[in-house]
């Protein structure tokens, strides 16, 4: 973990209600997709924790969706205005365990860090499947940087305007892969969780008092017993999953 | 003596900042950022008899100037903490620690006191009577002054170390209950623990956290417990904590002048992992700035 000022140099809508927010700063503390970062925001008391989109020589990249306060107001910051980040949160995607072909299963901005993950594989030799399930067309973004990283992508929209008409395990119902890495909404994880044949890892989301370990708000349990979000996960391991634990 | 020296219960420390129960785990995480041997102390996670996993999710709100934690005592018990924690915690921190207690009985508080009394590393037992009291009809023992003092007595029974007795501030008077731990043979207290608070989703129109109420902290506090700290320090003659809301170097002299001996600093270290390092790294020059020589002849200047 750093801390550590960082600067927006862009901050653009990819989708409805979703932005891009590009910052400049010491990124060396991020050291594997799926970690993410905790912003502190003004007159907000909680650091907001938002995944690693990207992480390359100093640009660090963020898409984030607007659901309240926190991520309203990080939408109407422009250029040029600095934030105080906490980085290198969590434990994020090993690449290790993955042989053959992954599958990236992305709900909604759950999207997001598997942007890195893709990048990641793809510099292995290693080129995934990425399934993006969104609510609608209007919703979708990152479907051509994925492909433009290699990845094979089907996009599924729960509305059919886009893709294949309805969720992420429907759109990956026909693809043979050999291991999953999964981010979204829990429903979205527990039924890509259910319906996987493979071994795989899984990204979750908790509300948070701190982000790195101190305080046990984020605690879920698991079959090891409880463990923490943001320090031992967020990402984890398919068998280590208990569902309402 | 350094300008910063304060006493605890006749155990001397470097400096009066001392991380609030709950807010740094058994230290090892804040080790990994900075050397936490420059801490006063430190209190570790409220720790029971059986192993706890606490409440269900969701247990973080935020509000103006705070937050509400319904964590609900999760910590791996008190065998595992001795076997586990306190070794690992010996490795990075070389000064004595607080060891935070919780119970639901005054046989469970001595229970855990009576084994963290035998561990070297342990300086003072703080004893958090905020519980509820499961044979006493749930009620938190900190709230009634005979309960509050039947599990000091229980707890003193067991124990030669300072027993310093954290004080909840969800009563209507707390003068009372600082008098009955007093009375009880108490060698300190602390306050204020968190206010019983709610936050309400307007999603979903229910409330947002799972176990409905939760704890408040955080700055919002902060006033409560300087007040509180200031009516306490005018009834006993023992030394306090001051704990609630302190942010900052001015804050822990402000608390220090209501009447605290020494501070913890809690919800601060959840939002700034350096906010403890920092404000002891101020100190001396907020300090200069208010004309103050040393911090232990400010304790309780504020009374008349
Ligand atoms: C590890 C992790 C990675 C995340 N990555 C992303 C991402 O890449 N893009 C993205 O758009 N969102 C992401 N989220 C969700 C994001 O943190 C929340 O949407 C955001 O905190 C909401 O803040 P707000 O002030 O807008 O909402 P409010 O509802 O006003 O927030 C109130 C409080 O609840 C917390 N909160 C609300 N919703 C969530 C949630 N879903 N998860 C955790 N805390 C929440 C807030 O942090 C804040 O403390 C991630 C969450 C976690 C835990
Ligand atoms: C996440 C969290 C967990 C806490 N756990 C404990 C605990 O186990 N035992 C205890 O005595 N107090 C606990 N507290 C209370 C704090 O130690 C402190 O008394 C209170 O938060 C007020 O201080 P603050 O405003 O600086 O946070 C906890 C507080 C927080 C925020
Ligand atoms: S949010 Fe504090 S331990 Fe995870």
């Amino acid at each position: 973990m750093e801390k550590g000022v960082f600067t927006i140099t862009e901050n653009v809508p990819v989708a409805a209600g979703v932005y891009r927010m590009v910052l400049a700063g010491d990124t060396s503390a991020v050291t594997a997709p799926g970690q993410f970062v905790d912003i502190r925001l003004p007159d907000l008391y909680l650091r907001r924790p938002i995944s690693v989109c990207d992480a390359a020589d100093g640009r660090l990249t963020l898409v984030y969706k607007t659901v309240g306060r926190g991520t309203e107001r990080m939408a109407d910051m422009g250029p040029g205005r600095e934030l105080e980040l906490l980085t290198g949160l969590g434990n994020g995607f090993s690449l290790d365990g993955c042989s053959g072909r992954p599958l990236l299963a992305g709900g909604g901005v759950g999207a997001a860090p598997l942007y890195l993950l893709a990048k990641r594989l793809v510099q292995r030799g290693v080129r995934p499947l990425a399934v993006l399930g969104f609510n609608g067309a209007s919703d979708v973004f990152y479907a051509d940087e994925f492909a433009a990283l290699g990845a094979d992508v089907t996009i599924a929209t729960a509305d059919g305007s886009r893709g294949v008409k309805g969720f992420v395990t429907d759109a990956m119902a026909g693809l043979s892969y050999s291991y999953v890495y999964a981010c979204g909404p829990e429903p979205m994880l527990r039924a890509v969780w259910e319906s996987s044949a493979t071994d795989g890892q899984f990204s979750f989301e908790a509300r948070m008092g701190c982000g790195f370990g101190a305080c046990m708000g984020c605690t879920r349990q698991t079959v090891n017993g409880p463990r923490r979000v943001c320090k031992d996960g967020p990402v984890f391991l398919k068998g280590e999953i208990v569902w309402d634990g | 003596m350094g300008r910063l020296n304060v006493d605890l219960c006749g155990v001397g420390l470097d400096n009066p900042v001392i991380p609030a129960s709950g807010t740094f785990g058994y230290g090892h995480e804040f080790a990994e950022y900075y050397d936490i041997d420059c801490l006063g102390a430190f209190s570790f996670k409220g720790t029971t008899k059986e192993p706890r996993f606490g409440n269900p999710q969701p247990r973080i709100a935020e509000c103006a100037g705070g937050m509400l934690n319904a964590v609900g005592l999760q910590n791996p018990g008190v065998d595992r903490v001795i076997a586990e924690e306190l070794p690992r915690l010996a490795k990075v921190f070389h000064k004595p620690v607080m060891a935070n207690v919780s119970g639901f009985s005054p046989e469970e508080y001595a229970y855990v006191c009576e084994r963290l009394d035998k561990q070297p590393q342990v300086g003072w037992l703080e004893v958090n009577i905020s519980c509820p009291n499961v044979h006493g009809g749930g009620m938190s023992f900190g709230t009634d002054p005979e309960a509050a003092a039947q599990v000091v007595r229980a707890v003193k029974a067991v124990t030669a170390k300072p027993v310093i007795v954290k004080l909840t501030p969800n009563v209507t008077d707390v003068v009372s209950v600082a008098l009955a731990c007093e009375a009880a043979g108490a060698d300190g207290l602390s306050l204020i623990n968190t206010l019983q608070a709610m936050r309400i989703d307007l999603g979903t129109k229910k409330p947002l956290l799972a176990n409905v109420t939760g704890g408040l902290s955080g700055p919002a506090v902060f006033p409560v417990a300087v007040r509180m700290v200031y009516q306490v320090h005018e009834a006993v003659h023992i030394p306090l904590v001051g704990v609630g809301g302190v942010s900052s170097a001015e804050d822990v002299i402000e608390m220090m002048l209501a009447g605290a001996a020494a501070v913890e600093i809690g919800a601060a270290n959840l939002t700034d992992p350096y906010a403890c390092r920092d404000i002891i790294r101020d100190l001396p020059a907020v300090m200069d700035r208010y004309g103050i020589q040393n911090l232990r002849d400010i304790i309780g200047g504020a009374h008349g």
